[in-house]
C-alpha cells in the first residue's frame, strides 16, 4: 500500500465517488480507437474498408435492425429527455464530456433515426433535433460508441429502462456493416475463430501450461490435483476466459476452481474448442458472430458428452451464457436436467459450502481486508441461484466464508447500482488508455473510501476483464497491481483438502500484523 | 362556422390519436425482442413482472431511485394530469349513468389537481433550464412541449377561476360530436385556445416523444421474465439461422 493512514482521517478525506464534474464539451471527443484493418475485418464477414455508399448502408442496416430488435425502436421513440440518466455514467464522471452522458450518448444515433425514419424529423428535423447522417456524423459514432463499456448503470435509473447499451451495440453492428469495425474487438474474434480463444493461446501450449499448474498444486499441496482437458465422458464441461490461464490474479481463481473440484471429487474437464467463456460479439452487438461463437460451447459439450456446464469468473461471458446461452445455442436438452446449466462457478461452490461439503480455514486469507466490486454484466444483466439478486449475494457469501474480514463499498456504488471497473465493453486496450484510466475513477474512490475508513487492502471481483483492467488502472489511484483479487483466489487459499499438507508460510507474511482499522467517522456531506 | 372549424378539427384530432397509437402499438407488437434483456435483479415469473410494471407506472419508481427532483415534479404533473383527465370525463359522458358515479366524486379532487399539473410543468421547465446537463441534452420541441402543456393547463384554470365558459354547452357539442348530431361551441377565448392546443396535443402525440406513454409497456429492460435458463427464448428470424 502506498500510503497507509495513521491519523483517523477527516471528513474532507471522504470524496464523494459519484461526483460530478463540470461540463467540458468535447474533452474526449478526439480518442479514437484504433480501426480494424481489413483483415479482421472480413473474417468476420464485413467489409474491408468503408464502403463507398456507406451513407446508404448504414441507413439501410439502421431499418434492418429497427424491425429486429423490439428495445432499439422503443428505446430510440421513448426517451423524453428527462435528464435523469445524465449524472449516471462512470465515463461521463471521469471526462465531463457532455456527450458521455447517456441520453446524450443515444442522442448521437437518435438524431438520425429521427432524420430518416419519423415524420417530424422528415419535415421539422431543428425542431426535433434532426440531424443527417454525414462522415462526421459517423465518426462521432464511432469514437463515442467506443466509450461506452455497455454496463447498463443508465438503463437502472431510467424510468422507462432504455439501456445505451442495446444503442450502442446497434451503433457498432452499423459501423462494422459500413467498413469502419474496431481493431480490438473484431481482432479477438478472429482469434476465437482461427485458434479458440480470444489470446490465440494454441491448444498445445494450453495443455503445458495447465499441465505447469498441477506440478504447482502438487507442489503447494502435495496432492495430485488435475486440471483435466478434452476428457471424454466428464461430468462437468468447465468454461472459462482464457485470461485464466495466463493473467494474474486470474490464474490463482482458476486453480480455486480446480481445488473445489477436487475437494469433492468432480469429475470435470476443460475444452480446447471451447477454450473461452468470452464472447466479443455481443460488444459488437452481432447476433450471427454471437452465435457462431457460442455454438462452439454447445459443440464442445456433445463432442465431450458431458452433463452440465459450469462458466468460470468471467462478467460478460455470464451474461451471454446466463441470459442468452439457451437462445443462442440451446436447447440444452442433452444436458442432465437434474442441474441448472450453465452454472456459474459461483453458484457451484456457493452450493457445496451451504452442503457442508467444503471445510476452510479463514485465518489463510486474514492477511487480506477485502471489499467485492460487483461486475456490471452479472450484476445488472443476469442472476445466480434462484432469487432475484443472487447475482450479489452467493459471491459475497462465499467471501464471507473464507475470509474474516469483509466490508462492502458505498451502496450506491455496489450492486444494482455498481460502477463499471472502466474496461469493459470492448475498450480493454492499450489504444483507450485514458479513458479506462478516467472511467475507473468512481470506483477507485469508493474503493479509497474503505480504504480509509475500514482499512480494506484488497478488491475481489469475478469477471476477467475487471481484473485486468483494475492491475492496470489501480497504481494510477495509489493502489498495487496486485491489491485485485480473484474470488476464487480466496477460496483456493483457504479451502482445507484431506490429506493435503499446511500451507508454506510465505516469509514476508510471517510477522504480518492485521492493521487495527481506524476509527469510523461520519460520512461526509457529499456522500 | 366556429362550430364547424372546431367539430372537424376533433374530428381529426381523434383518429389521429387513436389510429396513431394503435400502429404504433401494433408495429411495437410485431418486432420482435431476440434476446432477454430485462436490467437484473428482475422477477422471475409473469406476475412479477406486471407488478414491476405497475411500480414503474404509477410511482415511477426507477425515476424515484434516480432522481427526486425530476421524481417530484414529474410525479405532480403526470398525478395532476391523470385526475384532471378522469376530471374532464364530465364533458363526454352521461353523468346520470350509474357507471359514470364516479366522475362526480372525482371532481373536487380534480380541481386541485390543475395546480398539481402547473407546479409540476412550472419545475420540469425551470429544471429544463438552470440545470446545464439537461439544457444540454433538451431540442426546443422539448421546450415547447412543456409550455403547450402548460398553457393548455392555465386556459383550463381561466376558465375554472376567471372567465367562466358555459360548460354546459362545452358538454353539448363534444356529446354532439360524438353522436353526429352536432351543437354550437361557446366563443370564448380561454375556451378556443384551450381545444386549440388540446387538438393539437392529439394529433402530435403519436409522433412525439409522448409515445413514451406506450413505450413503457413494451420496454424489453422492464417487461422480459429472468427465466432464460428455465425457458428458451428465441424468436422467428433467430431460429430461421438455425435452419441454414
Ligand atoms: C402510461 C402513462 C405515462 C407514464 C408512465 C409516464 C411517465 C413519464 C415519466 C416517468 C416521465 C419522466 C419524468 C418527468 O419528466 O416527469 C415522463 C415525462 C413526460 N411525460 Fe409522461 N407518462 C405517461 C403519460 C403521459 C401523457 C399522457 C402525457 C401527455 C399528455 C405525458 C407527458 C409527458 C411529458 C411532456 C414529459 C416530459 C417532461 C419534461 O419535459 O421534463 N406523459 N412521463
Ligand atoms: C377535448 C378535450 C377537452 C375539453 C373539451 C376540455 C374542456 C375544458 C373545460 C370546459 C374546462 C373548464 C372547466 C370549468 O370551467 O369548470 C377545462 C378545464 C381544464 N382543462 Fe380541459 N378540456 C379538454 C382537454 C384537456 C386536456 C387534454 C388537458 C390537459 C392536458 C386539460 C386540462 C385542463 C385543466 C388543467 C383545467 C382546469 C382544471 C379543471 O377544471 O379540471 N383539458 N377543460
Ligand atoms: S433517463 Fe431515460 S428518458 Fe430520461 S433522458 Fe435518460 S434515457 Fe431519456
Ligand atoms: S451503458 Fe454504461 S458506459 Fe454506456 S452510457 Fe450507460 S452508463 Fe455509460
Ligand atoms: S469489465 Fe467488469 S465492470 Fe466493466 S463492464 Fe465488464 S463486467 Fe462491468
Amino acid at each position: 500500500m502506498s500510503e497507509q493512514t495513521t491519523s483517523a482521517p477527516t471528513v474532507e478525506d471522504y470524496l464523494d465517488p459519484l461526483a460530478l464534474p463540470e461540463l467540458q464539451a468535447d474533452a474526449s471527443k478526439e480518442l479514437h480507437t484504433f480501426e480494424a484493418s481489413p483483415a479482421h475485418q472480413e473474417k468476420l464477414g464485413f467489409p474491408g474498408e468503408l464502403v463507398d455508399d456507406w451513407h446508404d448502408v448504414a441507413i439501410n442496416k439502421m431499418g434492418d435492425l429497427l424491425t429486429k430488435y423490439r428495445g432499439f425502436r422503443v428505446f430510440l421513440d421513448s426517451c423524453v429527455k428527462c435528464g435523469a440518466c445524465t449524472d449516471k455514467c462512470h465515463y461521463f464522471m471521469g471526462t465531463g464530456d457532455p456527450k458521455n452522458m447517456p441520453v446524450a450518448r443515444q442522442d448521437l444515433l437518435r438524431s438520425v433515426y429521427r432524420r430518416y425514419f419519423t415524420t417530424a424529423g422528415k419535415y421539422v428535423p431543428k425542431l426535433v433535433g434532426a440531424r443527417d447522417l454525414t462522415e462526421d456524423v459517423l465518426g462521432e459514432w464511432y469514437n463515442y460508441f467506443h466509450q461506452c463499456s455497455q454496463c447498463r448503470r443508465c438503463s437502472v435509473y431510467c424510468p422507462y429502462g432504455i439501456d445505451t447499451a442495446e444503442i450502442s451495440m446497434a451503433a457498432r453492428e452499423i459501423l462494422d456493416t459500413v467498413g469502419k469495425g474496431q481493431k480490438y474487438c473484431n481482432e479477438i474474434i478472429g482469434k476465437v475463430y482461427d485458434v479458440g480463444n480470444n489470446l490465440g493461446f494454441p491448444t498445445p501450449a494450453l495443455k503445458a501450461t495447465l499441465e505447469s499448474f498441477e506440478e504447482d498444486l502438487e507442489e503447494e499441496t502435495g496432492l495430485e490435483i488435475k486440471l483435466p482437458i478434452d476428457v471424454k465422458g466428464a461430468d462437468i464441461l468447465l468454461v472459462t476466459p482464457s485470461a485464466d490461464f495466463v493473467a494474474e490474479p486470474h490464474i490463482d481463481g482458476l486453480l480455486g476452481y480446480a481445488k473445489v473440484f477436487h475437494a469433492t471429487g468432480a469429475s470435470w474437464t476443460l475444452s480446447s474448442v471451447a477454450s473461452e467463456a468470452g464472447n466479443f460479439g455481443m460488444f459488437i452487438g452481432s447476433y450471427e458472430n454471437m452465435r457462431k461463437i457460442s455454438l462452439r460451447i454447445r459443440q464442445a459439450a456433445l463432442e465431450l458428452g458431458v452433463k452440465r456446464i459450469v462458466f468460470g469468473e468471467c462478467g460478460h461471458a455470464w451474461r451471454v451464457a446466463y441470459s442468452f446461452l439457451n437462445t443462442l445455442a440451446g436447447p440444452f436438452d442433452f444436458l442432465d436436467p437434474r442441474y441448472t446449466s450453465p452454472m456459474h462457478i459461483c453458484e457451484y461452490t456457493w452450493d457445496l459450502i451451504e452442503k457442508g461439503e467444503l471445510k476452510f480455514d479463514k485465518s489463510r486469507n486474514d492477511k487480506y481486508r477485502l471489499t467485492f466490486h460487483d461486475s456490471c454484466n452479472v450484476a445488472r444483466a443476469t442472476r445466480m441461484g434462484d432469487k432475484p439478486g443472487g447475482q450479489f449475494e452467493i459471491p459475497r457469501n462465499i467471501l464471507k466464508a473464507t475470509c474474516n474480514h469483509f466490508y462492502d463499498m458505498a451502496e450506491d456504488t455496489i450492486k444494482e447500482g455498481t460502477v463499471c471497473c472502466g474496461g469493459g465493453g470492448g475498450l480493454l486496450t492499450d489504444d483507450l488508455m485514458d479513458l479506462r484510466v478516467k472511467g475507473a475513477s468512481p470506483r477507485m474512490t469508493a474503493l479509497q473510501n474503505v480504504q480509509k475508513e475500514h482499512g480494506v487492502t484488497h478488491m475481489a471481483a469475478i469477471c476477467a476483464i475487471c481484473k485486468s483492467q483494475f492491475a492496470k488502472v489501480m497504481p494510477k489511484y495509489g493502489f498495487e497491481m496486485d491489491n485485485i483479487l480473484s474470488v476464487h483466489q480466496l477460496v483456493s487459499n483457504a479451502i482445507l483438502l484431506e490429506g493435503a499438507k499446511d500451507p508454506e508460510d510465505d516469509d514476508d507474511d510471517d510477522d504480518w500484523i492485521p492493521p487495527t482499522p481506524p476509527p469510523r467517522p461520519p460520512r461526509g456531506s457529499a456522500a | 362556422m366556429l362550430t364547424t372549424v372546431y367539430a372537424i378539427l376533433f374530428y381529426v384530432a381523434t383518429i389521429t390519436l387513436v389510429g396513431g397509437i394503435a400502429l404504433r402499438i401494433k408495429q411495437y407488437w410485431s418486432i420482435p425482442a431476440p434476446l432477454k434483456i430485462p436490467t437484473t435483479p428482475a422477477p422471475t415469473t409473469k406476475r412479477g413482472v406486471w407488478f414491476r410494471m405497475f411500480k414503474e407506472v404509477a410511482l415511477f419508481e426507477s425515476l424515484f431511485k434516480s432522481n427526486k427532483w425530476i421524481w417530484v415534479f414529474g410525479m405532480l404533473f403526470h398525478a395532476g394530469l391523470a385526475l384532471v383527465l378522469l376530471r374532464h370525463f364530465r364533458y363526454f359522458t352521461d353523468t346520470t349513468a350509474l357507471i359514470w358515479a364516479w366522475v362526480h366524486w372525482i371532481q373536487p379532487f380534480g380541481l386541485y389537481a390543475g395546480f398539481a399539473m402547473l407546479a409540476g410543468l412550472v419545475g420540469l421547465f425551470i429544471r429544463r433550464i438552470v440545470v446545464p446537463r439537461v439544457r444540454y441534452i433538451s431540442s426546443p420541441s422539448d421546450y415547447l412541449m412543456l409550455i403547450m402543456l402548460f398553457f393548455i393547463g392555465f386556459s383550463g384554470m381561466m376558465m375554472k377561476f376567471v372567465a367562466h365558459t358555459d360548460i354546459v354547452a362545452v358538454k353539448l357539442f363534444f356529446r354532439g360530436l360524438m353522436y353526429f348530431d352536432w351543437h354550437p361551441l361557446p366563443a370564448d377565448i380561454p375556451l378556443l385556445v384551450h381545444l386549440t392546443l388540446v387538438a393539437t396535443l392529439m394529433i402530435i402525440f403519436p409522433f412525439s416523444k409522448l409515445l413514451h406513454a406506450p413505450g413503457v409497456f413494451f420496454s424489453p429492460t422492464r417487461n422480459m421474465v429472468d427465466n432464460p435458463r428455465e425457458k428458451r427464448h428465441i424468436v422467428a428470424w433467430a431460429a430461421d439461422l438455425e435452419k441454414k
